[in-house]
């Protein structure tokens, strides 16, 4: 057993969906990049409110409301910290990645981003941080320019920095890729667009699971995550943003608890981070994030780095050694997502089969169609591991990819 | 025999490899596009019904899974000399096999596509068998697109 193992081996006992048969087979969830499986930790937390606090936030004088609003503020407080943010309004809940992209192509884009102006995503974008960017092309004629990936599944660094122009006004990118598993170097490419006078937003999605972020280092101007993916609940997601941006940009949407007062010739709008929470926001939601970033916390990055990277090595050697097996992407810094072709056996038989054999991988385009297009297929299997993968995943991944191509000999 | 083995049996291993009735033909009366942008599975089928409506010829070409492929080309085996009306009932017998354990249709009137009637039991993939027995209804109907998803 590796060490790896042995540091996180208490970590499967605490997702009870792990202890279940699919097929009458052992489960080997290998799909932690579409959603992570989640704790019991983060499962109680959220019973937890809905049993003993169950009452709207911010509004009722009442003890079960200041409980819940006392839980919920708490929860922004952990992803402060979490993210080393200088303020927790700068924390704004959503309901995910998606979300959060879509506030900042809308109010950003309504404050900054004119005729003429370019926005700058890479061609490794999931599709939620480039469609968002086209419907903001379409209402302001401004223009979408992509920095192209080498074979290898990087940023091309070069065309990065060529696409850099004075009328550059955003540039967003993932810190990790969804379908090809790059870390990208986060700094380094808000530090040239910033010298290019364009604000930051980078996609957290995949990366805030498996590595600290620290925003303040980063110096992102926006950044973007979901909770589901870091074993929190799924429709709940943050957006943070710095403080003097957020302050500037208009709300995107009105209702309940964004306001300080309403006639109907005037409307003031609530102070951050309430000017962006219309509604009844997703309070048990947000208060599982928070517990499942202590429960990350808790495990400490160091661990959960040092696990996947084992098992990221151990299955790419394993994967290699099956004939027939062509990994889509090889880039050089990368994390536990791995894209990858069958010869003779389209990406969702060898879903189907694998599924049969008790294993969940992805099969498909992954959200992210360029990418796709870039290694001139329509779909790949994915594999993605997470803190409660281990060798037996790996194995068990190997076995039923052999048992697909008996099937298809 | 495993779920796997049932679901991918030699009459579909073979029409997936081996795709009947496959390519583009000089010309056609009838075209339609079978399209799943979920999986990517894309497809084009054509058509040529004589004076009467009845199916002289059928083709197709594009690329999909084992499933979708072997599902276009067993079917457009099986529409030669048959009506359009006949296509369409054909049609409707398939789509309850497919999608319905309890259905009474008609194995014989199936023939070999009767290897699809364990999919319902993979609901993730009956829109891959189904997906060109849209377009060939579309195609029938003047529409030029069919969409899975």
């Amino acid at each position: 057993m590796s060490k790896a193992d042995t540091t996180l081996l208490d970590v499967r006992a605490q997702f009870p969906c792990l202890d279940q048969k699919v097929h009458g087979k052992r489960l080997a969830y290998l799909d932690s990049a579409a959603t992570a499986l989640k704790p019991v930790y983060v499962i109680d937390a959220v019973a937890h409110h809905y049993t003993n606090e169950s009452a709207n936030i911010h509004r009722g004088v009442h003890h079960l409301s200041e409980k819940a609003t006392a839980a919920f503020e708490a929860a922004r407080e952990t992803v402060r910290a979490h993210l080393n943010a200088a303020h927790a309004h700068e924390v704004i809940f959503t309901s995910g990645t998606t979300d959060s992209i879509n506030l900042v192509a809308q109010s950003f884009g309504q404050l900054e981003i004119g005729k003429g102006d370019e926005i700058l995503v890479t061609e490794m974008e999931h599709h939620s941080n480039i469609v968002p960017w086209q419907l903001l092309r379409e209402r302001t004629g401004a223009v979408l320019r992509v920095a192209p990936i080498t074979d290898n599944g990087d940023v091309d660094r070069e065309a990065f920095r060529a696409a850099l122009n004075e009328r550059t006004k955003l540039v967003a990118f993932t810190a990790v890729s969804n379908a090809l598993g790059t870390v990208n170097p986060v700094a380094e490419l808000t530090r040239e667009a910033h010298a290019a006078g364009a604000s930051v937003l980078v996609d957290a999605a995949q990366a805030v699971p498996v590595q600290p972020i620290d925003v303040q280092a980063l110096d992102c101007d926006f950044l973007a995550f979901s909770g589901h993916k870091v074993f929190g609940p799924t429709g709940i997601g943050v957006l943070y943003g710095k403080e003097g941006l957020l302050e500037a940009m208009p709300p995107v949407k009105g209702g309940g608890d964004m306001i300080l007062s309403v006639t109907f010739e005037k409307t003031t709008y609530n102070a951050l981070p309430h000017k962006f929470e219309a509604g009844t926001a997703h309070i048990a939601g947000a208060i599982g994030l928070g517990r499942a970033l202590e429960f990350v916390r808790g495990l400490g990055y160091g661990a959960i780095e040092a696990h996947e990277a084992t098992l990221l090595a151990d299955a790419l050697n394993a994967l290699q050694s099956i004939d027939g097996l062509k990994l889509v992407g090889t880039p050089a810094n990368r994390k536990g997502i791995i894209s990858f072709l069958i010869d003779g056996i389209h990406p969702h038989d060898l879903g189907t089969i694998l599924d049969q054999e008790g294993v969940a991988v992805r099969a498909g385009h992954h959200c992210a169609q360029p990418v796709m297009q870039h290694y001139g297929v329509a779909a790949t299997a994915r594999a993605s591991f997470s803190i409660y993968n281990n060798h037996d995943d790996i194995d068990q991944l190997v076995a039923a990819i052999r048992k697909a191509q008996e099937i298809f000999r | 025999m495993s779920a796997s083995d049932d679901l991918y049996q030699e009459v579909i291993l073979d029409h997936s490899r081996n795709p009947r009735r496959y390519g583009c033909p000089l010309d056609h009366t009838h075209c339609a596009e079978g399209k799943n942008p979920l999986c990517g599975d894309e497809y084009q089928v054509y058509l040529t019904l004589d004076e009467e409506g009845v199916v002289r010829d059928a083709s197709f070409e594009g690329a999909g899974c084992a499933i979708s492929k072997a599902s276009t080309s067993l079917m457009l085996e099986q529409l030669i000399g048959k009506h359009h009306e006949e296509v369409h009932a054909l049609f409707e017998t398939f789509h309850d096999m497919v999608t319905n354990p309890n259905g009474n249709h008609d194995a014989k009137e199936l023939g070999k596509l009767a290897a699809f009637s364990g999919i319902w039991k993979f609901p993730s993939r009956v829109k891959c068998a189904i997906l060109c027995w849209h377009a060939v209804r579309n195609a029938l109907d003047g529409k030029t697109t069919a969409s899975t998803e």
